[in-house]
């Protein structure tokens, strides 16, 4: 066990964690933040995903003793009032079925888009590929992306 | 108008003390955190009326609906609601959705599966809705010294026109709610509809996008300890011993022990599937720290029966194909004496491998039990199933199981068969503590439960005129008989022979969405564009020739036959002219349509014209599935159907070694990703008033036939046995 002081979601929290622990697991675990999901484990699926340092990154693999100083952001604080253009883009389009892949699929796109604002239907395509959704619905991802975009 | 009884399920429409508000979600106040929107809570009603178990009304007119059945994805929390609201005429922004918890006595039927929620809740949601707008109007027409039929309701108001009294459900809600419960109720005529057919966004979207707890995986309780198991790697294998006391002492590690979810003294259900009798328990404060004790325990497992790999399936199911069933399925005819007449045969054998269900959410379940109770909550498709098995696993009788379900990160099939949600209580028994549950992806992916391995045999025969006269099909599964006999070309052929057999397996199977259809479509629409090749015929026009013969003089009973081939041949015609058919785009098309679960579907599925790896650039999808209540998420449930079908037979397999599943997570078990899925899709859906049918599965199955036809004409080589990508030299990436 070690402590170590993360910023999350612009706040420090203090954990009590064996070294090894994914950010996965911290946050659900140890810190209530459940929106980031567990699919595979292995950084396959992409339900995991998280920003770090702005960048989309696979929690599962994550390890809380290599976080430092880094900031992380989670699906729940991507925006204050759950209105950020990919969330409210995903509302519209009415993305999702099941739903358990697309926080990752919405921290994905996001990290994606602040990179690339205007991208290309292949751009989005491979920027997305690591995240799978069993549910099927890559159509309207593609949709919500793009709406996003342009907002 | 029509007038209906309140008969069916009237037990649903008497008030019950029990029933007040919030009284069926004691115990559950986990789920209470995440019900409503800050904006909802603020405008919540300071006093609740119960009507009936599906709804009450708030004093200020907002209405609280609760969504009987499981939610897998299939989005029934929207629409289920919406078909009670349609009925009450509130308006949709005034209702609040709730989970209802398994509640025998108030809801029939709360199970997730057969695509049947809505076709069989149809009535009593509507008599829900219906009942209580009937008691509304009563207690406004004694409020106002009227007659109640000469009140009218729209969007949650009350008017008398004659009077000039008009008033919100609010503020009869008190007077009516103690109105008696009509006898028969008036249900609305289909073009009176106002929320039914509209498109309402799905009521947890908010909740997703901003990662609400919402799913079972999100469960934590007070005290709560995690739970995961370690099952026998191999089908055929079985607990033998295991060195536990060194990882007893790892770091939050509660306890290490063998146990059985199912002892032999157990009745099971029929959802209790391959639930594995004896497994072992790892238990403790984080699902880290299990995770690490699990890799370091060491478990001795024995052989119990024979360790089966695929070679072996394969070879078995091949065997089975050449061996006649002694009483067939279904003979209409003769078609030895057909098959000589043909001029022309056409003979192929179509295969499958066995498919995991990989709902994105791995199995899990929260429990507690105690020597008085228990109380599970989590993502079960068959709540009532789960509670028989727990009377009798846990000596506690139904009235003091109480079973919770949480939305669920994906079904499938797979959380029909509650195997986890056992096991969770057994393991809560033992430690006499509320636990959590979780598998892994490779325990989830490992532990069987799968879509069966299936090969097939066709053999048509023409005559001169290219028209077919005999069809012959002989199917096998594993653990499963893969034919159904009755449905098309069954009636449109006068020699028609199905034979099925099952091979009994070790390896275990369970309902994967649109079971058996999930194979049996997609190889029978591939032979079909064979036979039709050889007739010299368009495979579209061919399709619509057989279903003219079922129309109108159709082979053996009518009565038998498991299709309308009006309505086929209907879904047919109508993505023939979306996708203009014929019209030559210089792209490899190829068409199927099937029937399942009480809904028609026809598809038209265009490839990318590249060299190599060809991709799916365009779907037109007609769906006859009668009313269609919410568009939008209908929509949604053809994609990603199709989406399943195509990617599946794509790229996606299980095997086995020596009774050892080879995948074991998404680094080797291949699924569809966004570079790989089709680009542009449209549905239509065909327009006939005729009360809902199933849409969860039925666009799944004919995908996977179009696709093998598109191919074909792609790249001149039939593609029989899935995953496609297999097909040598691969064609598709
Ligand atoms: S859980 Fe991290 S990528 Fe799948
Ligand atoms: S919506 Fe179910 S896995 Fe993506």
């Amino acid at each position: 066990m070690a402590t170590f002081t993360l910023n999350i979601n612009g706040k420090e929290q203090e954990v009590d964690v064996d070294p090894s622990t994914p950010i996965l697991w911290v946050l659900r675990d140890h810190l209530n933040l459940v929106g980031t999901k567990f699919g595979c484990g292995i950084a396959q699926c992409g339900a995991c995903t998280i920003h770090l340092d702005g960048t989309a990154t696979r929690a599962c693999m994550l390890t809380v003793s290599t976080v430092g100083d880094s900031k992380i952001t989670t699906i729940e604080g991507l925006s204050e009032k759950g209105d950020h253009p990919v969330q409210k883009a995903w509302l519209e389009e009415d993305v999702p079925q099941c739903g358990y892949c697309q926080a990752g699929q919405i921290m994905t796109a996001s990290a994606f888009l602040d990179k690339n604002p205007n991208p290309t239907d292949g751009e989005i395509e491979m920027a997305m590929n690591g995240n799978i959704c069993r549910c099927g619905t890559y159509t309207r991802i593609k949709k919500a992306v793009k709406l996003a975009a342009k907002s | 108008m029509t007038l209906v009884k309140t008969k069916i399920g009237r037990r649903s429409f008497i008030r019950n003390a029990g029933l007040a508000s919030g009284g069926l979600v004691i115990g559950f106040n986990w789920l209470a955190s995440c019900k409503m929107t800050p904006e909802q809570v603020n405008n919540l009603p300071k006093e609740w009326f119960e009507f009936n178990g599906f709804l009450k009304v708030g004093d200020n007119g907002m209405v609280t609906i609760m969504s009987p059945n499981p939610e897998i994805g299939q989005n029934v929390k929207t629409a289920m609601p919406m078909i009670v609201a349609e009925e009450l005429d509130v308006a949709w922004k005034d209702v609040i959705v709730e989970q209802a918890p398994l509640n025998t006595d108030i809801f029939t039927r709360q199970l997730a599966g057969g695509s049947q929620s809505i076709r069989q809740g149809w009535e009593s949601l509507r008599m829900a809705g219906a009942t209580a707008k009937h008691m509304l109007k009563e207690a406004a027409a004694q409020a106002w010294g009227v007659s109640a039929d000469e009140i009218t309701v729209k969007d949650g108001v009350l008017t008398h026109q004659g009077s000039g009294n008009s008033a919100g459900f609010g503020e009869m809600a008190s007077a009516a709610s103690s109105i008696e419960v009509p006898e028969e109720v008036q249900l609305k005529d289909n073009g009176d509809f106002s929320i039914i057919g509209t498109d309402k966004r799905n009521v947890d979207g908010k909740k997703i996008v901003t990662g609400k707890p919402l799913f079972g995986l999100d469960v934590y309780k007070e005290g709560m300890l995690t739970a995961m198991i370690v099952h026998p790697p191999a089908f055929g294998m079985k607990f033998k011993s295991m060195n536990a006391e060194s990882v007893k002492s790892m770091p939050g590690i509660k306890d290490v022990f063998h146990f059985e979810a199912y002892p032999d003294d157990v009745e099971r259900q029929w959802a209790d599937g391959g639930g594995i009798p004896e497994l072992v328990a790892i238990v403790g404060n984080s699902t880290w720290e299990c995770m690490q004790a699990k890799k370091a325990l060491d478990v001795e497992w024995e052989e119990a029966s024979k360790l089966e790999s695929s070679a072996y399936h394969d070879e078995a199911l091949a065997s089975l194909l050449e061996k006649p069933q002694e009483e067939p399925a279904r003979e209409d005819g003769n078609v030895d004496a057909a098959f000589k007449k043909a001029t022309k045969i056409v003979e192929s054998i179509y295969s499958a491998p066995y498919l995991a269900h990989n709902t994105m959410e791995p199995m899990n379940f929260f429990a507690h039990v105690t020597s008085e109770k228990a109380e599970l909550l989590g993502p079960i498709q068959t709540p009532e199933f789960l509670e028989k098995t727990l009377v009798s696993r846990l000596g506690l009788p139904a009235e003091k199981i109480d079973i919770m379900m949480t939305r669920m990160g994906g079904g499938f099939g797979r959380r029909l068969y509650g195997t986890f949600a056992v096991e969770a209580a057994s393991i809560s028994q033992k430690m006499n503590a509320p636990v959590k549950l979780v598998y892994s992806r490779e325990d989830d992916m490992t532990q069987g439960t799968y879509r069966p391995s299936y090969k097939v045999k066709f053999k048509a025969g023409l005559d001169e005129d290219g028209k077919l006269i005999a069809w012959h099909v002989r199917g096998a599964g594993t653990n499963d008989d893969l034919i159904f006999e009755n449905r098309f070309p069954a009636g449109a052929v006068d020699n028609y022979l199905a034979e099925k057999h099952s091979l009994q397996s070790n390896v275990t199977t369970g309902a994967w969405r649109a079971p058996r259809s999930n194979f049996i479509a997609g190889a029978e629409q591939a032979f079909m564009d064979e036979v039709a090749e050889a007739a010299g015929k368009d495979p579209l026009e061919f399709r619509l020739e057989l279903f003219d013969r079922a129309i109108n003089n159709p082979v053996g009973d009518p009565e038998k036959n498991d299709y309308d081939p009006q309505r086929y041949a209907g879904v047919l015609k109508l993505v023939k002219e979306k996708a203009n058919w014929g019209s030559e785009t210089g792209k490899a098309r190829g068409v199927a349509a099937y029937y399942c679960h009480n809904s028609y579907v026809a598809q038209v599925l265009e490839l990318e014209d590249t060299d190599d790896m060809p991709r799916v650039e365009n779907i037109w999808c007609a769906v006859d599935c009668g009313i269609v209540v919410n568009p939008l998420a209908a929509k949604n449930q053809i994609e990603g159907g199709m989406i399943d079908g195509i990617g599946h037979s794509t790229y996606s397999a299980m095997t086995f070694e020596e009774g050892k599943p080879q995948q074991s997570n998404f680094d080797n078990y291949r699924l569809m990703r966004h570079s790989e899925a089709p680009k542009n899709i449209e549905v239509f859906f065909v327009d006939n008033g005729i009360d809902p049918t199933g849409l969860g599965e039925p666009s799944l199955p004919p995908a996977i036939g179009a696709l093998a036809n598109a191919l074909y004409k792609a790249t001149g080589r039939r593609h029989y046995n899935q995953p496609f990508i297999n097909e040598k030299p691969p064609l598709v990436g």
